[in-house]
């Protein structure tokens, strides 16, 4: 087995894992890169079947080929999807005086009610007891200290002060009520993992993590999508995978420099993920 | 994997496939973990860009100089306090291979994120201050590496820089460190003397440290080995789960050890259930797997659809796990709330998850000192590092820890979180023989009467009471009288006589040292054998050497068979001047050679279950002692209280 082949079995021991322990589980899906991969595990973990939902948190600041991706991935995938928005933020209405947008509010305050709040609902009404995400260690400090399960109280915080002991393959698969489980099987995989792992299982993912021309005349790529506002693109002339990994093993960018919201201000992915954020 | 690393030391940089080694990083709080850390990413040329400036301006914020330890210490109340919260794993490259680095908490209150950390681990470095030397983290964090299984351990001995970058400092804790550790059985690969905060012996050897001529740090990591399963193990396929998406039954699970291919027969414990296996299937694949081997996340068919369920360990018929209902293990308890005797838990061992409870404590360790706790222990603290024996409600499948890692550790759930973990240090194999020279075909015969069936029969259930002292001390007479007094109780007993002995089954042993072992080892096997049976056996053997009555209560309580040893304590004098049988004038005229207390010694109990002191106290009073004490011994144990109330709270 090589590297890849060793975070591949672990990831599908884990979603294994988690299908067993929870009777109603969820996946949360953006499309992107990592949330692919997740998909691809999935349907390796159950012998081609995902024995649970999908779930598409749509912020109604998606960039339009994310939701042609999403269309097309629905059928090729046979996916149960769940879309949801959190309409009352939108529009003003209910808890809400004013509609939320990145026209009218910082990005940490857009991420957190049209993100987190929105997924707060949909556990409500689905009574979700786990989440699949795709979050990884390298991503950011604290996703580093991050455990593979890992409880979240009834208003999603996480204690990350008093986490569970995690090991050997032992997880936390009981909760105190209202709590729920974040169950996260990329967390050992690294961004160039990530990609190699598309290339060798050839992952569909959308286009636009590969370099096009602007107006400008030079090239940009996404390096992680998120909210059209709030994401930026990178210059780079990675227009395919191998590209993209040469590319990576010499940056010194983070992965998510492009993502506005993240450094809005000191901690501030701290105080997303404290609230819920994944 | 780890051989083409070494073949083509450049190979990981143009291949992010290679393996990443995992160290992780203990040691006292405050001795310089974080910073250590800070200093390799640095000085690897590791960190993304803007990271030395947002260093720079946190540190400013706190008021401190510039903090390398922030990197890793992101969270804010981390900042603040300056101390590791709970584990982080950061990747980083040398110039050799890629590394994932895992930091852990050196404060006591983050035992749980230190062992977290650490258990992933291939190697370890183990931090200590120059200046303040051994401290309670840096031996209790040794101990649990050792008990986690981690072998490759570096010493680095930081802060060179605050003791005037001398030698004999370094050398002191050296010393001191190795004496603890051999008694851990850890070797160091290196010690090494490190400033991590000004980056000396970190990326190449220092000139203000150029006494020391091992390798940096730096150099030491690329000396180690990824850890990989050893191979030729028989196969353990630890089930996780059975699907029915269709028409299928697919057994779902993992190769901890071994290989699996279509075909082979297979035996899922602890039920013995056998069947072959029929197909691999594999989603996608462009022709369907014929094998799968160690580490791999499988699925498959048999060809007979017998009952398997999740939890159940899959292996050749001929060289399955051991399976049974008690556990010996040594046991780390991380958890606020104590762990006592006799109140259930979940025990998770692979993918089994079933009730159990701790039925004995053997000792209790100060992880920190490794003293054992006086008194006898009937709880397990928190921090605390325990032998104990564990029953559990249903039959298990496990492995001894050093034969097969991943069967033969577990944890322990108590509520609805993890709150220890234990290594299992005994188990019997049905393919392994039992005795030294037993022949390779000998196998177990298991009846099915059991022994809650016979002790049910009895009344009562079998024990071993060992009674050991000096000749004359009083050993044969409190057996004899013991014997009645139980027989009349209507509890079945019966006496081994050491003298006794030595007419049948021990006749060919004299009294060398060697030949005292074998004829205790005897005594204790039969003692086992009549217990097992249902008998409270009363042993009367004089018994000199601790190392035989040790064995002999390994021999029963490796069957779970109650023992006791209880001294029959009389002073030499006393029991020279009974002489009841005029072997000590014999021995002091030599005509008796090598006789106990005279021209041989005794080794007196430690801590007996019982002792019996028959110079102070008058033989019926003894005796009731005894009687009572034996007694209570072959009690059926009422742990069924405890369960009761489990079941009811719906635990």
């Amino acid at each position: 087995m090589d590297h890849l082949d060793q975070l591949e079995a672990q990831s599908i021991y884990l979603m294994r894992e988690a299908y067993h322990s929870f009777s109603n589980l969820c996946m949360p899906w953006s499309m992107g890169k990592d949330s692919n991969v997740l998909i691809w595990l999935s349907k390796k973990a159950f012998c081609g079947k995902i024995p649970y939902p999908v779930l598409h948190i749509d912020t109604t600041y998606e960039f339009p080929e994310m939701l042609e991706f999403r269309d097309w991935a629905l059928k090729e995938y046979d996916l149960d999807l769940i879309v949801k928005i959190n309409e009352d933020a939108r529009s003003g209405r209910g808890a809400y005086t004013a509609s939320v947008g990145y026209e009218t509010h910082d990005p940490v305050t857009v991420t957190h009610e049209l993100k987190t709040v929105a997924l707060q609902q949909v556990m409500a009404e689905r009574k979700f007891d786990a989440l699949i995400t795709g979050i990884r260690r390298d991503e950011d400090p604290t996703r580093a200290k991050e455990r593979y399960f890992s409880p979240r109280n009834a208003d999603f915080e996480w204690d990350y002060k008093d986490q569970p002991p995690e090991f050997w393959n032992q997880f936390t698969t009981a909760q105190e009520p209202g709590e729920h489980i974040r169950v996260q099987p990329l967390l050992d995989w690294t961004e160039v993992d990530i990609w190699r792992y598309i290339e060798r299982e050839e992952i569909p993912i959308p286009q636009m993590y590969f370099a096009r021309p602007d107006e400008d005349g030079k090239f940009y790529r996404f390096r992680s999508l998120g909210c059209w506002p709030i994401t930026k693109p990178v210059e780079s002339k990675a227009s395919n995978i191998p590209e993209i990994i040469a590319e990576l093993m010499i940056t010194k960018t983070s992965e998510r420099a492009g993502r506005a919201q993240d450094h809005h201000e000191r901690n501030a992915m701290q105080k997303l993920r404290a609230k819920g954020f994944m | 994997m780890p051989a083409a690393t070494q073949s083509n030391p450049q190979s990981a940089i143009h291949n992010p496939l290679s393996a990443k080694l995992r160290i992780v990083i203990v040691g006292h709080v405050d001795h310089g973990k974080s910073t250590l850390i800070g200093r390799l990413f640095h000085d690897t040329n590791s960190l993304p860009e803007g990271k030395i400036e947002q260093i720079r301006k946190a540190s400013e914020a706190e008021g401190m100089e510039f903090e390398f330890a922030f990197l890793l210490d992101a969270l804010l109340e981390e900042q603040a306090q300056n101390i590791t919260i709970d584990t982080t794993q950061l990747p980083f490259r040398t110039d050799k291979r890629e590394y994932v680095i895992i930091d852990a908490p050196g404060h006591k209150e983050f035992l749980k994120n230190m062992v977290t950390g650490a258990a992933s681990a291939d190697a370890a470095i183990l931090l200590i201050d120059a200046n303040e030397g051994i401290q309670e983290q840096s031996k209790r964090h040794a101990y649990l590496l050792s008990l986690l299984g981690i072998r490759q351990i570096v010493v680095a001995v930081n802060k060179m820089d605050l003791v005037g970058y001398r030698q004999e400092r370094f050398e002191k804790v050296r010393s001191d460190y190795t004496e603890f550790l051999t008694k851990l059985g850890i070797e160091p690969l290196h010690f090494i003397p490190v400033s991590a905060k000004l980056g000396l012996n970190i990326t190449k050897n220092s000139p203000e440290l150029s006494w020391h001529k091992g390798p940096a740090i730096l150099e030491a990591l690329d000396s180690m080995q990824i850890s990989v399963p050893p191979e030729g193990q028989p196969l353990r396929f630890v089930l996780q789960d059975i699907y029915r998406f269709d028409e299928r039954r697919i057994l779902a699970g993992r190769i901890e050890t071994g290989t699996l291919k279509v075909g082979q027969e297979i035996v899922f414990w602890p039920d013995g259930k056998g069947s072959r296996v029929k197909s691999i299937e594999e989603w996608n694949a462009k022709t369907p797997p014929t094998e799968a081997t160690v580490g791999e996340s499988v699925a498959i068919t048999l060809e007979e659809q017998i009952f398997v369920e999740r939890g159940d360990v899959g292996g050749p018929p001929d060289h399955g796990p051991a399976e049974g209902r008690e556990i010996h293990a040594s046991l780390f308890w991380l958890q606020e709330e104590s762990l006592p005797l006799n109140v259930p838990f979940t025990i998770k061992l692979a993918t089994q998850s079933v009730e159990a409870r701790l039925v004995e404590i053997t000792r209790v360790l100060d992880s920190s000192t490794l003293e054992p706790l006086a008194g006898s222990p009937g709880i397990i603290h928190k921090n605390e590092v325990a032998d104990v024996r564990i029953r559990a409600r249903k039959p298990l499948a496990f492995d001894r820890h050093d034969r097969i890692n991943e069967t033969g550790r577990f944890v322990i759930v108590t509520g609805k979180r993890i709150g220890g973990g234990g290594i299992i240090r005994e188990a019997e194999y049905q393919d392994e023989k039992r005795l030294a020279g037993a022949d390779e075909n000998l196998t177990w015969t298991i009846s099915p009467v059991t022994p809650d069936l016979r002790a049910e029969h009895f009344g009562h259930r079998g024990a071993v009471l060992w009674l050991t002292g000096l000749s004359g001390s009083g050993k044969s007479t409190l057996a004899v009288a013991l014997d009645g007094q139980l027989h009349r109780r209507g509890i079945s007993s019966f006496i081994l006589d050491g003298d006794n002995l030595r007419h049948g089954l021990c006749s060919n042993l004299g009294f060398s040292p060697g030949d005292r072992s074998e004829n205790i080892r005897r005594a204790g096997e039969t003692a086992r054998l009549l217990a097992e049976a249902g008998l409270v056996v009363i042993c009367s053997l004089i018994s000199p050497f601790r190392a035989d009555r040790e064995n002999v209560r390994k021999i029963c309580l490796r069957d779970g068979i109650p023992f006791a040893e209880v001294f029959v304590n009389a002073p030499l004098e006393v029991c020279e001047e009974r002489d009841p049988r005029g072997l000590y004038k014999k021995a002091r005229t030599g005509e008796i050679k090598e006789f106990t207390g005279i021209s041989s010694p005794y080794e007196p109990p430690v801590e007996p279950e019982l002792e019996l002191r028959t110079h102070e106290h008058s033989l019926p009073n003894t005796l009731s002692d005894l009687m009572h004490f034996a007694v209570e011994l072959s009690r059926i144990p009422e742990p069924r209280v405890a369960e009761e109330l489990a079941r009811g709270s719906g635990i």
